[in-house]
């Protein structure tokens, strides 16, 4: 657990958290005050200090854990900021539901393990022989394959890519990872937003770990993103246009307007106005969209899947 | 279930006469709002204001009761209520935010709070949706197309659009009313609307609607445990003057026979998107 007590030490500026099972002899009064303070995973390690015993600290059963990696392919790290800006419930997901066992920046793991499930930022360089290699290992060594972002998904901006940069001039063609190898899951949206991959976590583990019940929810909810993974690497603007308005079915929400991150995307006349120069093929726009994917099982029930969440991410 | 899960239904108008002057029916939507305004449960709202061409919604973020009033009534046709839902909460800076929506924008919402593709921090910001009920929406072009050559009528001297007892009616400014059916209106009808399977938003916290209730009344349904929450403080804050709905006329019957009929209606036609229309394809169907 290592990576889980540097993180909460890195975000919570408490750098004795590691030292823990060494020795503890903390202040009483200090011991009180953070209690009461409440709701941080931090100052529950602090109130777990007291206890005078000096035995490693217990952890929940990593038994029921899934194990996830993150894979950086051609990508910004935005996605990975992304998911580390749920905060509290990014330690929660950490703490109960995953271990992470791969990821650049935060575990120290140089080739890519056996894990549950991948989540894979970026497009692959094709120029970029360790990117081809990694990204099959990915696929060799990982259950489920999630695209986490839209240069996974889509491409994305690196669509735009066309070489000459330095120090790397050569390379130039960047594929999304759908078009090298299968992918299970999508997730789109330039940066894809922390509570939509927190949703898919919760729902990753449900379908993976859950009651017969919860499989069946967690299915029905990564239906949609499978069939996403299934239907291709391309996505544009113009797929609001192909897909629903000249399929007759776009009743002029606005949603792919709010969803743009690039604001593409204007209301005219309550239809969806692209305006395709500024595309950067990111794909939320379709995905956002009630009528590009909707199960009524799934949202009919939002009341109890909302609250289930913000259960699950309690500490 | 044509009327989707509620913990009540009642006929309900607003107490505030200011409010009822300009509204379409009982002012529901324009009184919830003021009420969760005043009572810190919002801290603004997303409403189809006024634009500069005459019955032209345009999506307005409320936050003062003279916004909300600005923007009483039905416009029939269509404000595209969730393109601002990002922006809300970012330019405008609300944390607790009310939304009002045609059944298919409730249903955007709520995919959009299990799904925020591309709505960041947004999810857990909904603190209000209220659902009106509807059969179809116009595009602007259609409201022109129907007052304009249909109606005879020049937009900018309407007062009142209203749909009821099978006709669409124009009320001008000078106390002439025109009346086209219904039948004629049907072909200018927005075509997403046709594959809708929802009348009476059930997805909102709390939907209304003129259906069911004597003129100047609406029926209400509190749906959400959200909902019926802030329902119950605004009955206790006299916010609103209610009857049991089996004491009014024609009642919750009509409203079940509408839903009925739209959904009936629309399910038949997503059937035809797979047959009718095609050779050895199909149209494409939104709901899996």
């Amino acid at each position: 657990m290592g990576i889980l007590e540097s993180l909460k030490a890195l975000l919570f500026g408490k750098h004795d958290v590691g030292g823990e099972k060494q020795d503890v002899k903390p202040e009483p009064a200090r011991k009180t005050d953070a209690v009461k303070e409440a709701g941080k995973p931090a100052d529950v390690i602090v109130e777990k200090k007291a206890s005078i015993i000096k035995e490693p600290k217990e952890e929940k059963p990593v038994a029921d854990k899934i194990t996830v990696g993150h894979v950086h392919m051609s990508g910004c790290t935005g996605c990975l900021v992304s998911f580390a800006d749920n905060y509290e419930g990014l330690l929660t997901i950490l703490d109960k539901y995953a271990d992470l066992v791969y990821c650049l920046t935060l575990a120290d793991v140089r080739h890519i393990p056996e894990m549950d499930v991948a989540l894979v930022e970026g497009s692959v360089c094709i120029q970029d022989h360790i990117a081809v290699e990694e990204i099959i290992e990915t696929r060799k060594n990982a259950k489920i394959v999630v695209a986490l972002g839209a240069c996974a998904c889509y491409g994305n901006i690196t669509r735009f890519a066309r070489g000459g940069q330095q120090n790397q001039p050569q390379h130039e063609s960047y594929l999304p990872i759908g078009d090298l190898i299968d992918v299970d899951v999508y997730i789109p949206g330039c940066a894809p937003t922390p509570q939509q991959i927190r949703n898919v976590c919760v729902m990753a583990y449900l379908l993976l770990k859950g009651n017969d019940e919860q499989k069946a929810l967690a299915g029905a909810y990564l239906t949609p993103l499978m069939n996403l993974a299934k239907a291709g690497t391309e996505a544009c603007g113009c797929d609001v246009m192909y897909n629903v308005i000249n399929q007759g079915l776009c009743m002029g929400c606005g949603s792919c307007a709010a969803a743009c991150p690039v604001r593409a995307i204007t209301m005219v006349y309550g239809k969806p106005q692209v305006e395709r120069d500024l595309c950067i093929k990111c794909g939320a726009c379709y995905a956002q969209c009630p009528r590009s994917f909707f199960s009524f099982d799934v949202v009919n029930q939002y009341e109890g899947i909302i609250d289930a969440i913000d259960a699950a991410l309690q500490p | 279930m044509v009327l989707g899960n509620y913990k009540q239904v009642i006929a309900a108008r607003s107490t505030d006469a200011e409010i009822l002057r300009g509204s379409q029916d009982g002012g529901i939507v324009t009184q919830l709002f003021a009420y969760a305004l005043d009572a810190g449960i919002i801290d603004g709202a997303i409403v189809a204001g006024p634009s500069d061409e005459p019955f032209k919604p345009e999506p307005m973020v409320a936050t003062t009761r003279e916004e909300l009033l600005a923007s009483r009534g039905t416009r029939y046709s269509i404000s595209p209520n969730m393109s601002l839902i990002k922006e809300v909460t970012r330019s405008y800076g609300l944390d607790k935010v009310g939304v009002v929506g045609t059944p298919c924008q409730i249903q955007a919402l709520r995919k959009g709070q299990l799904y925020p593709v591309g709505l960041r921090d947004v999810p857990d910001k909904i603190a209000l949706a209220i659902g009106i009920f509807c059969m179809e929406n116009f595009p602007y072009q259609s409201i022109i197309q129907l007052v304009e050559d249909h109606g005879a009528t020049a937009l900018e001297n309407v007062s009142k659009l209203d749909i009821g007892k099978g006709k669409f009616w124009i009320y001008t400014e000078r106390g002439a009313t025109v009346q086209i059916p219904l039948k004629v209106t049907h072909k200018y009808e927005q075509p997403g609307c046709h594959v809708c399977l929802d009348y009476v938003s059930n997805l909102a916290d709390i939907s209304t609607g003129s259906v069911g209730t004597p003129d100047g009344w609406s029926t209400v349904f509190v749906r959400s445990a959200n909902g019926d929450d802030i329902w119950a403080k605004a009955i206790a804050a006299g916010a609103f003057e209610t009857k049991p709905i089996d004491s009014v006329k024609p009642g919750i019957e009509l409203v079940t026979k509408l839903a009925t009929e739209k959904i009936t209606k629309n399910q038949q036609y997503i059937e035809d998107r797979k047959t009718k229309f095609t050779v050895g394809k199909e149209l494409r169907n939104p709901y899996i």
